[in-house]
């Protein structure tokens, strides 16, 4: 029994080894690559080496850094993805909230309202919105990338399923205490309800930080490119020299990695339960 | 007397509450949709905004016999139907391989999820230079040479350009289904293996009976959202080709984009919009209602 234990284990730490590293290989060449100087990047491809960055130096991050203004792109990004995160745990957890604890008239319509809104594909309204933001005159501003985006009926149901399983004790507790039903929610709620904006907040952060089509459209000059727009950009670029753009590629990552160190757990929970309650 | 003073401040509070969502929702979703349908009955061009002229069934007529449509629709229905199967069964293997409670698990699960933390522009690029058609220069085809086989033109042969979309996008999606199939897997009960195999069931007869019918309702949610998810594609041809070469890569969403932004037929993009509109909703209705049967 043991034995077959023991070969259990080694089958298992070894096939998986090599699956992952197999998987994981061209992320590994693209870090690789951006550690190599120009000319050793397409040498002894169809070799192993070609994994390992031989003379490994930052000179193609400090091109990247020379010729374009990474800082502020990766700026950009991190600028209005926050922002809409921060409206969009405002705005829908109050309405979620609204749906999941009060009575009111319309209710029932709005709930089915939002879930059926959940499926609409945004690639579908995108032309007349385009529109809209021109007659607002936000083309090119920050509002044209937050706005739209704040209301989300994703996390309005997301929000209310979490709501739902606090008990009503607790609500007529803080009422009794003379708390009105908004301070209630303020004070009592939302302090009690850290996962579930922790979920949304990350969820909203990944959506949000692979933003492409939308910034494309409405973002036209350097002051507001996002870091995908950046990334796209300097990729056809000139001079072409493939050590900075997978340098470009390896800085663009970062933040999400960083977000993913902390805030994995929750991420996970939020796919999790996204796929369960479905 | 108290309840109801109560009951008013709630209703009073369920208004204030739901007032900033459904404000933002009619402006920025509800209103472009019927914007969408209204502009795909117009010769909108985006040049004369000033002059928008009805024109009827003229774009949906004139749809019917634009070739590049009926194009794009296929590359559309080509892709989905071959990157949710693959990758599907792609995430749940990976599931499978790390469902067990070994120390360093997280390792190897970080590992098959870390092409979904690089962002799908960082993936599309990487890959772009990965598929360069010579040896030379191309990771992929220094490989082929590598195991004996002939070079392949990857993205730029009509041939072969989508499938090397395909490949690429499932392995950079099968790390966030192979979540979902993690959490799945851990709602099956060692009691269910048990009883299974005192049944007389050997491991592939378990893997049909206990595993495969215990996911069966993930695994139809995963195929469902995976499914709407490659409908949309876009981010791929236009960072990696273009839509080319020879339009092989040019889906619905892309040929949107390129009517309305690039050719400026903004009437003509949305009924294109509007066609689009309906194939995903429909889908997503239709997958529902098949989960909802069982």
């Amino acid at each position: 029994m043991t034995k077959r234990k023991t070969l259990g284990n080694i089958a298992f730490y070894l096939g998986n080894t090599l699956i992952a590293l197999i998987f994981v290989s061209p992320l590994i060449w693209m870090i690789s690559s951006s550690l190599k100087p120009e000319a050793q990047i397409f040498k002894g491809l169809n070799s192993l080496s070609t994994f390992i960055p031989t003379g490994a130096s930052l000179s193609n991050y400090a091109e990247v850094f020379q010729r374009i203004n990474m800082w502020k792109f990766i700026g950009n990004s991190l600028f209005y993805v926050l922002v809409i995160i921060l409206l969009d745990l405002l705005v829908n957890s109050i309405c979620g909230y609204a749906l999941a604890k009060f009575e009111f008239k319309g209710k029932n319509l709005l709930l089915t309202l939002v879930i059926s809104l959940m499926v609409f594909p945004a690639e579908a309204i995108m032309l007349p919105m385009y529109r809209e933001m021109a007659d607002l005159g936000w083309i090119n501003s920050w509002a044209s990338l937050i706005v739209p985006f704040v209301a989300k009926c994703f996390s309005i149901y997301m929000f209310r399923q979490f709501f739902l399983d606090i008990p009503n004790e607790l609500l007529e507790a803080a009422s009794i205490d003379g708390c009105g039903p908004v301070k209630t929610f303020f004070q009592v709620v939302m302090p009690i309800s850290g996962t579930v904006y922790a979920t949304i907040f990350i969820l909203d952060f990944v959506a949000h930080w692979n933003d492409f089509m939308w910034p494309l459209l409405v973002v036209t000059g350097e002051e507001k490119r996002t870091i995908q727009l950046a990334i796209q950009t300097f990729f056809g670029s000139k001079p072409i020299n493939y050590g900075p753009i997978m340098a470009s590629l390896t800085i663009s990552a970062i933040p999400m990695l960083l977000m993913f160190i902390f805030l994995q757990k929750y991420y996970v929970e939020g796919i999790a339960q996204t796929g369960i309650k479905g | 007397m108290h309840k109801s003073v109560n009951k008013v401040s709630e209703r009073k509070a369920a208004y204030i509450f739901i007032l900033p969502a459904v404000v933002l929702l009619a402006a920025f979703l509800i209103y472009p949709s019927l914007q969408t349908v209204r502009y795909a009955f117009t010769d909108y061009n985006i040049m004369r905004p000033d002059r928008i002229v009805f024109c009827g069934f003229n774009n949906f007529a004139e749809l019917f016999q634009d070739e590049d449509f009926w194009i794009a629709v296929k590359n559309t229905l080509y892709f989905t139907v071959l990157v949710v199967p693959f990758q599907t069964v792609l995430a749940l293997a990976l599931a499978l391989l790390i469902s067990s409670r070994r120390k360093g698990v997280a390792i190897f699960r970080a590992a098959y999820f870390s092409p979904q933390v690089t962002s799908m522009v960082v993936v599309a690029i990487l890959w772009t230079v990965m598929y360069n058609s010579s040896p030379d220069s191309g990771l992929l085809n220094a490989l082929l040479v590598n195991l004996g086989l002939e070079p392949c033109g990857f993205l730029n042969d009509p041939n072969t350009a989508m499938n090397s979309i395909i490949f690429m996008s499932a392995w950079q999606g099968a790390g966030y289904q192979m979540m979902i199939f993690l959490a799945g897997l851990q709602g099956i009960s060692a009691e269910q293996y048990e009883a299974a195999s005192i049944d007389g069931a050997g491991k592939i007869a378990s893997f049909f009976y206990v595993t495969l019918s215990g996911l069966k309702n993930v695994i139809q949610y995963v195929v469902m959202i995976t499914v709407i998810q490659a409908m949309k594609l876009f981010t791929q041809p236009y960072v990696m080709t273009k839509g080319g070469p020879q339009n092989s890569t040019r889906t619905l969403v892309y040929y949107i984009y390129e009517q309305g932004f690039q050719k400026r037929n903004f009437g003509y993009a949305c009924a294109v919009a509007a066609i689009f509109f309906v194939i995903v909703i429909s889908l997503s209705l239709g997958m529902k209602k098949i989960i909802k049967a069982d």
